[in-house]
């Protein structure tokens, strides 16, 4: 609490030191499994166990730790090659985290920058940007990287343009939307009024206002590219082995799955655990930065 | 409504257009189809011969022109696999798929309906925090790992259904959920929201007021304003489920256009790539015009909207 004390034609003094913050948990709760799998990503060398793409023939199919049969020290087990399944998710969280944070970085990038530009210059550049939204919403994403990559070819740049030629769209829509209702506020006309540059007025009055919400669909996005990337790899369109990768692991284990479930159920959960997270750290950000949403009327 | 018809028979034909051309670029802009479908060790009299035949020695515009004319005469050139042209090809397959995405639909919505209007009315409580860790769960789940849990589970430890194929409806269950279970999840979210907003709204005290039984008033003064978002929404979401089909034909061994497609990719069948994601995008396409002319029947505020 801060404490407000005022003498008659004094300064204020203000006491703010006794303030205590309450800790956002529905922000940092998800955030953990992220946090986790980015410490993974970034520390992979120094904490895998094991080689990733090294394998022990004589210790191949062996069950986690807990289960009967294991062998020492592989934790979650081994597969067909006999390499060790949590070195490969620590090393496959390099993979799958590279990949999804670049191509949403390219995504979020081009696609504000064109929502911006459209959006407030309006105009025919707007209409035609708006039939070409149009158009590549009518077009499941998924068969658009197919036809890409079986002429391409699957590797891991192809891939990073691919996701990003998916995550643009979105971007673009939802900024263009922003500026074209923003660029009628006093703030935005009196700076046109004083003789500010356009790119002054697009990156120094519009963009800053708009930015928290781009943070917010780029942390949704992340989550949705890192499923698309492991769906693509698993259809053997996306990274290639042996490079491992959460996607390419569980197309390795569907096969002898029979054999030996955990080869397919922890890079799942793997998946699974940190896109929940993402989405829910998104749902805490836009909660937060996004007084429209406020509780009233329902979280959605 | 005719005119309204006729306006959006129009943009639907520029759309296909579009997605035409879309498919264009993306095939001969991101490599060689002829070095793609030729083995690595093809030498260059191959090649260009090959590049002669599929005319991809043209000028770029001569080639769009044949390819647009391909797509409208149905002609995609014959599958090397097959040794028959590519178009009946998937065009045969095309049934399994529009069969398994409406049993993904139809489930998705029986399970998201309920637990929307369920959690919306019971807001706070277990069965809405229940339902709604199922939606946000099923959201951040991959299609294909649920596919292979639930034939790990369902087929192989238990026995209950089987792993892959298609026959009778125990062979579509299975594949159902696998691609249901993310749409379903949306649906939810969005039946709750959209519940939750239109139980604020003054008609339904109205209703309330008049002494109109509970059932009554939820299940027809709210629900059929409450399922305007909702509708949109399934119009909206069906292209992910032809694109989701894709997966979950390859992981059940589904004989659908998907799976077709994906396998042509491995073994070079260019000609049966290119027809089974147009004949995926175009259907995508009819079915949004479908939807689209249902919502102007359904609702007559939007066919006098400006377009």
């Amino acid at each position: 609490m801060a404490v407000v004390a005022g003498r008659a034609g004094d300064i204020l003094v203000v006491d703010v030191a006794p303030r205590r913050r309450r800790v956002p948990w529905p922000l940092v709760l998800p955030a953990i499994p992220v946090a986790i799998a980015v410490v993974a990503a970034l520390l992979a060398p120094w904490i895998a166990p094991y080689s990733p793409t090294s394998g022990n023939l004589a210790a191949r199919l062996r069950p986690p730790a807990w289960a009967d049969g294991a062998v020492p020290g592989r934790l979650l087990g081994t597969d067909l090659l006999g390499r060790d399944l949590l070195s490969r998710l620590v090393w496959g969280a390099r993979i799958s985290l590279l990949i999804a944070l670049s191509a949403t970085l390219i995504g979020a990038a081009v696609g504000s920058l064109i929502g911006l530009v459209t959006g407030y210059y309006r105009g025919r550049v707007d209409r035609v940007l708006t039939k070409l939204i149009d158009i590549q919403l009518a077009f499941p994403f998924v068969l658009l990287a197919i036809a890409v990559i079986a002429v391409a070819g699957p590797s891991i740049p192809v891939l990073v343009v691919v996701l990003a030629i998916g995550a643009w769209v979105g971007h673009a829509r939802i900024v263009r939307g922003l500026v074209l209702s923003l660029r009628e506020r006093d703030y935005v006309q009196a700076a046109h009024a004083l003789g500010a540059a356009t790119p002054r007025i697009l990156f120094r009055h519009l963009l800053p206002e708009i930015l928290s919400l781009i943070i917010v669909l780029a942390t949704f996005d992340v989550g949705r590219i890192i499923i698309l990337e492991s769906t693509l790899s698993f259809l053997g369109l996306g990274v290639q082995p042996p490079t491992p990768s959460w996607g390419s692991d569980l197309r390795d284990a569907s096969t002898y799955v029979r054999q030996a479930w955990w080869t397919a159920t922890f890079p799942g959960l793997a998946i699974m655990i940190v896109v929940l997270g993402l989405n829910l750290v998104g749902d805490a950000l836009r909660d937060a930065l996004d007084p429209r949403t406020v509780k009233p009327r329902g979280r959605t | 409504m005719l005119q309204y018809t006729l306006r959006k028979l129009l943009h639907t034909g520029l759309v296909a257009l579009g997605v035409v051309t879309l498919v264009f670029i993306a095939l001969r802009a991101s490599g060689d189809p002829a070095a793609t479908m030729l083995p690595g060790d093809a030498s260059v009299e191959e090649l260009t011969a090959l590049r002669r035949e599929l005319g991809l020695d043209r000028p770029l515009h001569i080639q769009y022109a044949r390819f647009l004319a391909g797509a409208v005469t149905g002609d995609f050139g014959t599958s090397f696999r097959h040794q028959q042209p590519a178009l009946p090809l998937v065009l045969e397959r095309l049934p399994a798929t529009l069969e398994l995405a409406f049993a993904a639909l139809a489930l998705a919505v029986a399970a998201a309906l309920p637990l929307g209007i369920v959690a919306a009315l019971r807001r706070g409580r277990l069965a809405d925090v229940l339902a709604m860790g199922f939606a946000v769960v099923g959201q951040a789940t991959p299609y294909f790992w649920m596919g292979i849990m639930l034939i790990l589970v369902v087929s192989v430890e238990l026995g209950w259904l089987p792993t892959s194929g298609r026959g009778g409806w125990e062979h579509i269950v299975l594949p159902a959920i696998t691609l249901g279970t993310h749409f379903a999840a949306s649906l939810a979210r969005l039946t709750r929201t959209s519940m939750l907003e239109v139980l604020g709204q003054n008609y339904v005290t109205t209703a309330r007021a008049k002494g109109l039984a509970e059932r009554r008033v939820i299940l027809v003064h709210a629900l059929k304003n409450a399922a305007v978002p909702v509708v949109t929404l399934i119009g909206l979401q069906f292209g992910t489920l032809l694109g989701g089909a894709v997966v979950t034909e390859t992981i059940f061994a589904w004989p659908g256009v998907g799976r077709l497609a994906v396998q042509s990719i491995f073994v070079r069948d260019y000609p049966v790539v290119q027809a089974g994601v147009l004949v995926l995008a175009l259907t995508f396409v009819a079915i949004n015009l479908f939807v689209d002319l249902l919502y102007g029947y359904l609702d007559p505020r939007i066919r006098t909207e400006v377009a």
